[in-house]
């Protein structure tokens, strides 16, 4: 998920995989989930409308600042690439109609503060202990800023604060700047697991999936307005340009205890081999990316990153048991592959990056805050990301495991196990602690353009 | 890798004893604390594993139709034994019977993947076998029930008579360690042929 980028991938400068004729309307399709941008560095802004006038001005401006899934399409070298979104609270703040509001979904009309419980929310994880604003209903936009380097960001940064000054209404409740860590040849997160290996390619774009992926997603898993896995798309928000081009996005803040994590590795392994081997265990990958399944024993740093082979593997056949990638690994949990029903229905796709300063190899736990703060996003929200971390992350039960959950996202308290299969008999580590903490979290509305307008205009 | 047992206390209320009998009375909310799940509150898993018992009015002259799906469902089975194996099923009842003038369906699952993802996982096979679901033939069902699945888990919740007590004889055992058990004592029993 992260922001890191350098080598720049190849979509940058030339155009992009030819579409299907006519399928998706790319000028009217924020870009963030069609297209990652090569970013080094990104900001991300919570804001309030103190005035639905005011909100309705900020949004006018804004839209015009987005990018387009058909900008980034159409090859230009940008520096700097610019969501907004908005929370349910947001849409009503901007003057909707009661009917209207009301024909959004339940768990996006509520807030994810609200579905804590549904997500595995509780303990440190729970909304009461948010910052930022977030879990208040006064939270009513983010603005994402994707940009080349940290000089863009700043320049982009100081731009629109100067904006809002003249924006009397709109308030930014809190804000996080994000940065890719070194090493900057692959994306990886705090603990050094390699990431953005597994997305799913979207049917219409172009883009070709990855061998092992199966075949490019329906694109109404994504966005509003299209077909889905299951046929024509139905049920969207009301007026029906809200309905067209638009998609939803969980937001997730989440510190990642990286002193607790090498403690965990040390503990449990005497070589450093041995604590390559625990970390792949947690993951399902190594930390350079290789896959269990298909290189159980040693790690090989050149599969990782050859996306011909990378996700060239299954579960149900060729490790059916998980004594090369353990049935409780967060891998296997997110993404089950071939041994979970209807797979294409439940497909999210990642964006985000790091924050905070790394942890250098060998020092000791700093006390700084660090993590992930990452988006997930999909066309239902319960059906896909709820349904993620209710039942693949956190239900202890899964794959018949009894008292496990997800060992990196899924709330843990010391109370539970990770199970490793190994012959002639498994592996049981008791009493997992937490190596992460949500620090946020929210839902929001990634409007297409044209809804973006319409609701920078209502009256 | 080390040794990678740890010590820790795990917590009374997770340790769940197949090999001792036990029973639980239920309040009449079906939950003994309230916790909310994707849908609604969650039915907590009981000796007797997940499951739910629906009681609704069937639509009036629908019954031999009803009827009709218990040879459907044995046909399905019968063609592609596992055509059900996404639900995680231990049982399936399903009763007709009446009060006064009307008739009523009751359909009894036990299964082990949570009340919702049931619901969930069986509207997506009802589509993919191309059936059409006995609850079209029940009253207030929803009829875009294809497209709005939120609608019917909305109904089966709406018509869940929680039970009050539920008792396993071997608890919390699921479908499948029962079948794992089974396949073991069966190659057990296999290799002590072999071994005469």
């Amino acid at each position: 998920m992260t922001i890191y980028s350098p080598p720049l991938p190849k979509s940058v400068g030339r155009e992009l995989p030819k579409a299907d004729a006519g399928s998706l309307e790319f000028e009217d399709i924020q870009h963030f989930l069609i297209h990652r941008s090569p970013a080094l560095a990104a900001r991300y802004e919570f804001l309030t409308f103190r005035e639905p006038a005011a909100g309705r001005a900020w949004l006018r401006a804004m839209t015009e600042k987005v990018t387009t899934a058909a900008a980034v399409r159409s090859g230009q070298l940008d520096t700097r690439w610019v969501t907004v979104a908005l929370s349910w609270n947001g849409i009503r703040a901007l003057g909707l109609d009661d009917h209207s509001l009301a024909s959004f979904p339940e768990e996006f009309r509520q807030g994810m503060a609200t579905r804590a419980e549904v997500l595995g929310l509780t303990g440190g994880n729970h909304p009461e202990h948010w910052k930022g604003g977030l879990a208040s209903a006064d939270l009513h936009a983010i603005v994402i800023l994707f940009a080349r380097d940290v000089l863009e960001r700043e320049r982009c940064r100081v731009e629109h604060e100067k904006f809002l000054s003249q924006c009397q209404g709109v308030e930014m409740l809190s804000s996080l700047d994000l940065e890719a860590i070194p090493p900057f040849d692959y994306a990886h997160e705090h603990f050094g697991y390699r990431d953005r290996l597994s997305q799913p390619a979207i049917e219409g774009t172009g883009e070709e999936p990855m061998p092992g992926s199966g075949p490019a997603i329906k694109a109404g898993e994504f966005v509003l307005g299209y077909p889905d896995e299951e046929g024509p798309s139905a049920g969207g928000p009301r007026p029906e340009i809200l309905s067209r081009n638009g998609s939803y996005l969980a937001y997730l803040m989440m510190e990642e205890h990286v002193g607790a994590f090498r403690d965990f590795l040390r503990q449990h392994g005497e070589t450093q081999d041995e604590q390559e081997l625990v970390a792949a265990k947690l993951m399902g990958r190594w930390r350079s990316g290789a896959p269990l399944v298909l290189t159980p024993a040693k790690d090989d740093p050149k599969l990782a990153g050859d996306y011909q082979r990378t996700n060239d593997f299954d579960f149900g056949k060729m490790d059916p048991y998980g004594y090369a990638c353990p049935l409780g690994s967060h891998i296997r949990r997110m993404n089950p592959r071939d041994t979970a029903a209807n797979m294409n229905r439940r497909k999210m796709i990642r964006r985000g990056g790091t924050y905070g300063p790394p942890l250098p190899e060998g020092a000791p736990e700093d006390g700084r805050e660090r993590g992930i703060a990452a988006f997930v996003g999909c066309a239902s929200l319960v059906r896909q990301f709820e349904f993620a971390m209710n039942v693949w992350a956190n239900d202890p039960n899964f794959h018949e495991l009894s008292n496990e959950r997800d060992p990196i996202v899924g709330t843990q308290d010391g109370t539970f196990d990770m199970t490793i299969p190994k012959r002639p008999i498994r592996k049981k580590i008791k009493g997992l602690p937490a190596f992460t903490t949500i620090r946020g979290g929210a839902y929001f509305f990634l409007p297409g353009i044209e809804a973006l307008r319409y609701l920078a205009s209502l009256t | 890798m080390a040794a990678t047992v740890i010590e820790a206390p795990t917590p009374k209320e997770k340790v769940r004893d197949w090999t001792k009998p036990a029973a639980m009375a239920i309040p009449k909310e079906g939950y003994v604390s309230l916790k909310n799940g994707r849908y609604g509150p969650i039915y907590p898993r009981t000796p007797a594993c997940h499951g739910f018992t629906i009681i609704a009015k069937i639509k009036p002259g629908r019954e031999d139709t009803i009827r009709g799906y218990g040879k459907t469902i044995e046909k399905a089975i019968a063609d592609i034994p596992d055509v059900l194996e996404t639900l995680k099923l231990h049982y399936l009842r399903w009763v007709l019977f009446d009060i006064g003038q009307d008739t009523y369906f009751m359909y009894q699952g036990i299964f082990d993947t949570d009340f919702d993802k049931y619901t969930e996982d069986a509207v997506a096979l009802f589509k993919k076998v191309g059936v059409n679901t006995v609850f079209e033939n029940l009253e207030g069902f929803p009829e875009d029930w294809k497209t709005n699945v939120p609608a019917f888990v909305k109904f089966v919740r709406e018509h869940q008579c929680p039970s009050f007590l539920e008792y396993g004889e071997y608890p919390y055992a699921t479908a499948d360690e029962i079948k794992k058990a089974l396949q073991l004592k069966a190659k057990f029993s296999e290799m002590l042929d072999l071994m005469q």
